[in-house]
């Protein structure tokens, strides 16, 4: 009888399950591409390469609008760069240090404690800049952007995927009966698929110190990988901790299992009342 | 709770428990002292590891609290300095986040096996009231905690949650008053903030003050038991030490693992990526949706036409878990004796895993394709009427007519059959 009711509730969930995938992915015309990353997964670690590549396309391109508020130059580190090629990579900053004897602003170089300085004093003059659309902070986008699922994960959209798809996905033309608003470009990932920022990326747009060929794609999951160390600094630390974390926890597990059995023995079964 | 059985064995602590008797109160709690049902299965566990996420709560979040800054301008940063240069920051975030859903989930399970297994019934009725209690004060606190980091959907959650108040619109003003009372202001900003917060930091103290009322309640009666029959002989219990602590302590063991799980491999999937904005009252999210555990609770609101029936519906569904010890008016305490009602309280589970599911869904979206298609407004609403008539119908009728199966006369008799037959 027991069994019976739990098949009905099982059952009913897989239902739910089923008309909540059916309905996710009947949402939108367009499917964003999955990528594979080497981040990924629970072993998975940051590609080096991919950061320091995505941290230059961050500051050839993006960083003329993007401001990337959270970051310090110092954690840096983390990208394979040692404590000097930090240090001259804040030095070409330069950042206001307070008025000279005449009133006037005095300048200094970046220091590794220094943030990332942002391209606009406020939001109002970005607004001004950009036909009245908000370029976002870098810091986050890799975390706000996506929606996990524990129970249809093959809905998940990671926040990589979602910011590849935004830099691959425009159109030179809008398709047939969209009308596109003033200043607006045509976009497969974006809500609404309507998109203030210009097309960014294009092949060969910049060189990459490394010499890797910058296509659009490689590009775009360079700055995509950046923004995802960005968001989650601590993601190589924290999968570290926790496999060891669970490592000793199975097997603690396995001992305490044992240790119940044993105490058990005695009354399990009746074995004190016969 | 306390014990008159324990018999200090060293001098100190004869010396100490002729002064203050909290070591015999330990022993006859949690110890050796107190005597349990011999049959608990590993249902009973989730009291336990209850109690241990509201000590992890605790403690992860009075360490957050020394980084933490409760301003509408430096919340959102300070949260991600915690994340980015305290030392193990995130550990501790992820775990108090994550350990918020791990606290509910494990609550959500103690009270479903207390409706099973009739736990609830004469004479633990205010042990029952005591574990609502719990939960509610759980329910006050888990939001307020989702406030402070004061992204997007802390401050659209909080403004949602809060305008609710003011359907008490009793006399003309009296709603605005409710609002501005818990504002202090016009609208959710740094007065709410700084109120939440405080408030936060309080209600777990409160938590653990009603936690040992619960337990107190609890060992007078003593534990009820898969077969629901008093456990009176002494054939029928076993000491709680060792047997129960080397059973929650794999337990525990166990669940710490699927806690880890969550922490370290899926940190954020309990949460909701448009709390990684920071709030900004200009911009409303596409879809405001509460934490996991409220949403049940969401879609009956939602399913009301009229506001204040939604808000009063609402608060009633989790009421009316204050008078199912009358609604039930069965002689025998477990399902597993009463097959009618066991196959209606999986229905219920079911319903309201649908409740929660709707929650997440706009009311004008189509889940069913069956004739004109049945939005998720519809849906919700026949869900909810399910959900009070297993109340107000299903359990008071059910229970006083269905036939039920013979019922052991004892524990240890109902132990020597299950011997004899296996």
């Amino acid at each position: 009888m027991m069994k019976l009711f739990k098949n009905i509730g099982l059952t009913a969930m897989i239902v739910i399950g089923g008309i909540s995938f059916a309905n996710a992915s009947g949402d939108s015309a367009y499917v964003l591409k999955k990528n594979d990353w080497p981040h990924a997964g629970p072993f998975g670690s940051f590609d080096k390469g991919a950061l320091q590549r995505g941290l230059q396309v961050y500051k050839e391109v993006c960083s003329a609008c993007h401001s990337l508020n959270l970051v310090a130059f110092r954690e840096l580190t983390a990208l394979g760069y040692t404590a000097d090629e930090v240090k001259a990579f804040a030095g070409e900053y330069e950042f206001v240090a307070g008025l000279d004897d005449e009133g006037e602003e005095k300048f200094r170089k970046g220091l590794p404690q220094d943030y990332f300085p942002a391209p606009f004093v406020s939001e109002e003059e970005a607004r001004d800049a950009n036909s009245g659309a908000l370029p976002p902070d870098f810091s986050l986008l890799g975390k706000s952007r996506e929606h996990l699922s524990l129970f249809t994960p093959w809905n998940s959209v990671y926040g990589e995927d979602y910011i590849v798809g935004i830099l691959t996905t425009y159109h030179e033309e809008a398709p047939h009966g969209v009308e596109l608003a003033e200043g607006m470009n045509f976009n497969e990932t974006f809500t609404g698929n309507q998109i203030a920022m210009m097309p960014p990326l294009s092949d060969d747009l910049l060189e990459y110190a490394d010499g890797t060929k910058a296509t659009t794609l490689q590009m775009a999951q360079d700055v995509a990988t950046f923004m995802y160390w960005a968001a989650e600094p601590k993601m190589e630390e924290r999968k570290r901790m926790g496999l060891k974390v669970i490592l000793f926890m199975t097997l603690l597990t396995i001992m305490l299992y044992f240790v119940n059995k044993s105490v058990w023995r005695k009354v399990k079964n009746g074995n004190d009342l016969v | 709770m306390g014990s008159s059985s324990y018999e200090p064995k060293s001098k100190a602590a004869k010396w100490f428990e002729e002064r203050l008797p909290i070591l015999g109160l330990i022993h006859g709690t949690l110890g050796a002292g107190y005597n349990a049902p011999r049959n608990l299965n590993y249902w009973w566990n989730f009291g336990s590891l209850a109690g241990f996420m509201l000590v992890v709560q605790i403690v992860t979040g009075i360490i957050l609290v020394m980084h933490y800054t409760p301003h509408v301008d430096m919340a959102f940063r300070s949260v991600e300095h915690i994340m980015r240069d305290v030392n193990y920051g995130w550990l501790l975030r992820y775990s108090h986040a994550n350990g918020a859903s791990m606290f509910f989930v494990v609550v959500y399970i103690h009270i479903l096996r207390g409706m099973y297994f009739g736990s609830y019934k004469s004479p633990c009725e205010v042990l029952w009231f005591l574990g609502l209690v719990i939960y509610l004060l759980m329910m006050a606190t888990g939001f307020m905690g989702y406030v402070l980091p004061w992204g997007q959907m802390s401050f659209w959650g909080a403004t949602v949650i809060t305008n609710l108040f003011g359907a008490f619109d009793f006399y003309d003003g009296m709603g605005e008053s409710i609002l501005h009372l818990l504002w202090g202001g016009f609208s959710v900003d740094n007065p709410t903030l700084q109120r939440f917060f405080s408030l936060h930091f309080l209600l777990p103290f409160v938590l653990v003050g009603v936690v040992i009322l619960h337990i107190w309640a609890l060992h007078l009666p003593g534990s009820n038991n898969p077969l629901g029959i008093d456990a009176k002989g002494p054939g029928d219990k076993i000491p709680f030490h060792p047997y129960y602590t080397a059973k929650d302590a794999f337990g525990l063991s166990f669940f710490i693992v699927i806690f880890a799980a969550f922490i370290f491999y899926m940190p954020n999937i309990m949460g909701h990526p448009d709390n990684y904005i920071e709030a900004n009252p200009m911009v409303t999210p596409a879809h405001i949706v509460p934490e996991w555990y409220y949403l049940p609770f969401y879609t009956i609101l939602k399913a009301l036409p009229d506001k204040l029936l939604g808000v009063i519906a609402m608060f009633a569904s989790i009421l009316i878990f204050f008078v199912l010890p009358w609604l039930d008016g069965s002689k025998i305490r477990s399902a597993k004796f009463r097959p009618a009602t066991a196959f209606f309280f999986w229905l219920f589970l079911v319903n309201a895993l649908f409740l929660g599911y709707l929650g997440t869904k706009s009311p004008d979206e189509i889940l069913i394709n069956i004739g004109g298609g049945l939005d998720a407004l519809t849906l919700g609403r026949i869900s909810t009427v399910f959900y009070f008539s297993y109340f107000f119908v299903i359990v008071p009728l059910v229970s006083r007519m269905e036939t039920t199966k013979p019922v052991p006369t004892s524990i240890a008799q109902s132990v020597l059959d299950a011997r004899k037959e296996g």
